[in-house]
This record gives C-alpha cells, sequence and structure tokens, in this order.
C-alpha cells in the first residue's frame, strides 16, 4: 500500500503528531506490521520538502517527544483525492492499498462507494481484456490467463462485499 | 451511457429514463441506455437491484411507468399488444438460467417452436432447427428431452432455441447461473461467438465476473439506477492490445 499517501489522508482528517500518527495508522492498517518510527518521519519530511503538509510547533502530543505537529495543504487535498480516485492496476498485493483509500475516504466523508466502483470497472475491464487474449489461444496461454482472471475476480469479490459493508465500516471509522 | 459509435451506426436499443414501480418498490428510477448491433453489454449489480426488471422491460414484457425503449426504428409504448408481442417473438431471443425447455418436447422440437410460431413452414423449420444444434454443437442431442441434457447441454440448446430465429437482440439472464466453471465457459463462449457472427446485440444480465467478462462493456445497477463509475480514467479498453498476452504478462504478479 502507499504509506505516503495514506499518512497524509489521515493527516487530512486530523492534524497531528507524529507519535499520534504513527499511532493512528496502525490502529487502521498496523496489522501485524506497524510502521516504524523511521519511516513515519522520514515520509513527513518527504511531505513537506514537497509542499504537501506544513509543520507547527507546539501543541499537546498524546506522548512521545516530539514538540511538531502537521497538517495537509491545499495541495496536500488535492494529491489525497488523486490517490483515492485513481484506480490501482488489478495485482494481488492490491487489497491494502484500496483499504486504505477506502478508510481514509470514509474518515475524509469522501465518496468511498465511488472509488469502489472506479476500482470495481477498472477490474472488470481487465477481465474482458484478459478474456479476448484467450481466443485462439494454446491451452497452456488459457490456463496460465484462467489464473489470473481467478485473482481478480477474487479482488472483486472482495470489492463488492466490501461496497456492501461500507455503511458498517463508516461506524467503525467513525466510532472508533 | 449513451456512447457514440465511432461509425455513427445507429443503436438497436435505445432507452431513456425508463421508470417502474411494483407497489412500493422502486424497481427502475431512471435508467438510460444504448445497445449497438453485434454489441455485448453485460448488466451486473446486487441481487434485487433491478437487473431483471430492467431486462423485462427492455424486451417489452414489462411496461415503464415512464420513459421510453426503441428497439430499431420502433418505440415499444407506441405499439399496441399484438404488435409488440410479434416484434418480439421475431426480434428478440431469450435464455434463462434454467428450466425453459419444454419438459415434454425433444431438444429439436424444442429449437423448431419459434420458427413455427414465426409462420416457417414445418420442414424448414426442421432443417434449420438441426443446423442451429449443430452450429452449438449439441446436435447429437436432438432426440433427447430435456431432462436427459446435461445443464450445459440443456444450456446450448436453449441458446440455439433462442438464436435460431436469428434476432436482433438476444436477452439473457444469468445463462450461467447453474453452470459449472467449465460449462459457463464453453457457453459463453458459443454465446458470444454466435452473436457477433450474427450482429446479434446481447443483453447479459449476470453476477459472475467471468461471465460478464465476454461482454464488450458492463454497466452496474444499483437501486434501479446504473452506477457509473464515476468520471475516473478507467484502463484503456483499446482491443488491439488486448488480442496479446503483453498486457498480462506485464503484471509480474500474475504470471507464473
Ligand atoms: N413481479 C414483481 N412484483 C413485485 N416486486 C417485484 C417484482 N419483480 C421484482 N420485484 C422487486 O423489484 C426489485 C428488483 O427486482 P429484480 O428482479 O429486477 O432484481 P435483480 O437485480 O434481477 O435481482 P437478482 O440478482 O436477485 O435476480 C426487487 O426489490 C424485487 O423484489
Ligand atoms: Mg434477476
Amino acid at each position: 500500500m502507499d504509506n505516503a499517501q495514506t499518512l497524509l489522508g489521515l493527516l487530512e482528517a486530523a492534524p497531528s503528531h507524529g507519535y499520534d500518527l504513527k499511532g493512528e495508522y496502525d490502529r487502521y492498517f498496523g496489522g501485524q506490521k506497524p510502521l516504524a518510527f523511521g519511516q513515519v518521519y522520514a515520509t513527513l519530511a518527504r511531505l513537506i520538502r514537497d509542499g504537501l503538509i506544513l509543520e507547527a510547533q507546539g501543541g499537546e502530543s498524546s506522548g512521545g517527544p516530539d514538540r511538531k505537529s502537521y497538517s495537509v495543504t491545499a495541495a496536500g487535498r488535492v494529491r489525497v483525492r488523486e490517490w483515492m480516485f485513481t484506480p490501482d492496476t488489478p495485482e494481488p498485493t492490491l487489497q491494502s492499498n484500496l483499504f486504505a483509500k477506502t478508510v481514509i475516504a470514509l474518515l475524509l466523508d469522501e465518496d468511498a462507494a465511488s472509488l469502489l466502483d472506479a476500482q470495481r470497472a477498472c477490474h472488470q475491464a481487465r477481465m474482458r481484456e484478459l478474456t479476448r487474449a484467450k481466443r485462439d489461444a494454446d491451452l497452456a496461454t488459457i490456463l496460465t490467463i484462467d489464473h489470473a482472471l481467478f485473482h481478480i475476480e477474487a479482488d472483486l469479490r472482495w470489492i463488492e462485499l466490501t461496497g456492501a459493508r461500507l455503511t458498517e465500516l463508516r461506524a467503525g471509522v467513525r466510532g472508533a | 451511457m449513451s456512447t457514440p459509435d465511432a461509425q455513427g451506426t445507429q443503436p438497436l436499443i435505445r432507452a431513456r429514463d425508463l421508470v417502474l414501480n411494483f407497489g412500493q418498490t422502486q424497481a427502475l428510477r431512471g435508467i438510460s441506455l444504448d445497445v449497438y448491433p453485434g454489441e455485448v453489454l453485460a448488466v451486473m449489480g446486487p441481487s434485487g437491484s433491478g437487473k431483471s426488471t430492467l431486462l423485462h422491460t427492455l424486451a417489452g414484457v414489462l411496461v415503464p411507468d415512464s420513459g421510453t425503449v426503441r428497439i430499431g426504428t420502433r418505440v415499444l409504448g407506441e405499439l399496441d399488444q399484438a404488435t409488440r408481442d410479434d416484434l418480439r417473438l421475431r426480434e428478440c431471443g431469450f435464455v434463462f438460467q434454467s428450466g425453459q425447455l419444454l419438459p415434454d418436447l425433444g431438444a429439436l422440437d424444442n429449437v423448431t417452436i419459434p420458427l413455427l410460431l414465426a409462420g416457417v413452414r414445418r420442414r424448414e423449420a426442421i432443417d434449420r432447427g438441426r443446423a442451429e444444434l449443430d452450429r452449438l454443437g449439441v446436435g447429437q442431442y436432438g432426440a433427447r428431452y430435456p431432462a436427459e441434457l446435461s445443464g450445459g447441454q440443456a444450456q446450448r440448446v436453449a441458446i440455439a432455441r433462442a438464436l435460431v430465429t436469428r434476432p436482433r437482440v438476444l436477452f439473457a439472464d444469468e445463462p450461467t447461473g447453474a453452470l459449472d466453471s467449465l460449462s459457463a465457459e464453453t457457453t459463453m463462449v458459443a454465446l458470444t461467438d454466435l452473436a457477433r457472427a450474427d450482429g446479434t446485440a446481447v443483453v447479459l444480465v449476470t453476477h459472475d465476473a467471468r461471465t460478464a467478462a465476454y461482454a464488450d462493456r458492463e454497466i452496474i445497477v444499483r437501486d434501479g439506477r446504473i452506477s457509473a463509475g464515476i468520471g475516473v480514467p478507467l484502463v484503456d479498453e483499446n482491443p488491439a492490445d488486448a488480442g496479446t498476452t503483453a498486457g498480462f504478462s506485464a503484471h509480474p504478479g500474475f504470471s507464473r
């Protein structure tokens, strides 16, 4: 998944200190693999350099030594939406980035259903392409393509299920 | 949804602002779409979203509360019942999930029925029925009753029956719903190959993404509306580069 965009999205939902930002990230997306502090600060430095966030002194952090808090610029907000509403190329590692986009969209009160639909359309288009490629192909090629088709279909099912559970997920994200 | 065709071809089906209620249930809430000759359009969407209602409305089986359906040059709402039924018999074919063959007739007799109803003489109807069963690879089952056919064979007989009149539109509602993966594939290959060869437009309602992948285009129906995949750029669908596996192996995660 795209950690930089995800952190940017979390910062748009709520400006925060690096320490708290890492906590937010881990809560939604950390799973087995929490984000390292070093990676958070490296990413923040890059986002500042690119003009996507601003750094300010002071404010209360719930823990940790850092005195700086970060908030998103207008350019940062545009970037978040570009990321969110641009479908990803179908591939097996897709799910985590798509999940991140969905959660950030819900946090920002953006149209999560639309981004899932856009991704769906992109997946379905890829399946049409692959299905066309099966025509007149030899059996080995057909079976290879079938493998790809089943993977994309698995993604699609996840997208559908997530779409059907957006209300539930929204409540979870908001209430959390 | 009314993409103008590159060649300037007129749509075969043109539906505008279709609204249809069943009592309190708003099954269609303003659907507009065009289907072009020889095009296979997949209609997807959750259960209860209005897909079958849309199909039946396009076919003139259901009459919308408002909105229009034009097939060719004729507006369904402006025809009387008899003319509409005749149009449906001559220009539309139907395939459903299962159970559509008449159980007391053999496969060949099932296929000849629509021809006989359309006034074709018996000898010719039998010849054309046989040829159609052959075209779908089930010519050897002409004498069998539907109960003696596998699901996939019965489905191909049903497609033969739907296509034997050379309809301008084929309406298919979950045609692979009762089939395993391989029979679903062979059924879809047969259906789309023949429809394309005949220039028949196909409206294909399905839940199944792999079945929908045989279409040229898809729409998603949600709550009686077409859910547009919003204004984002979708992947390039240029068929020119889809015929090769180059794009496919460009995703290393998939190539094993
Ligand atoms: N004859 C009918 N009388 C009353 N309500 C109906 C009738 N036919 C359909 N409906 C309702 O209209 C809505 C759309 O139904 P429709 O059959 O078109 O859905 P669908 O998308 O085809 O669903 P599925 O995927 O389950 O087949 C549903 O809420 C359904 O309950
Ligand atoms: Mg239905």
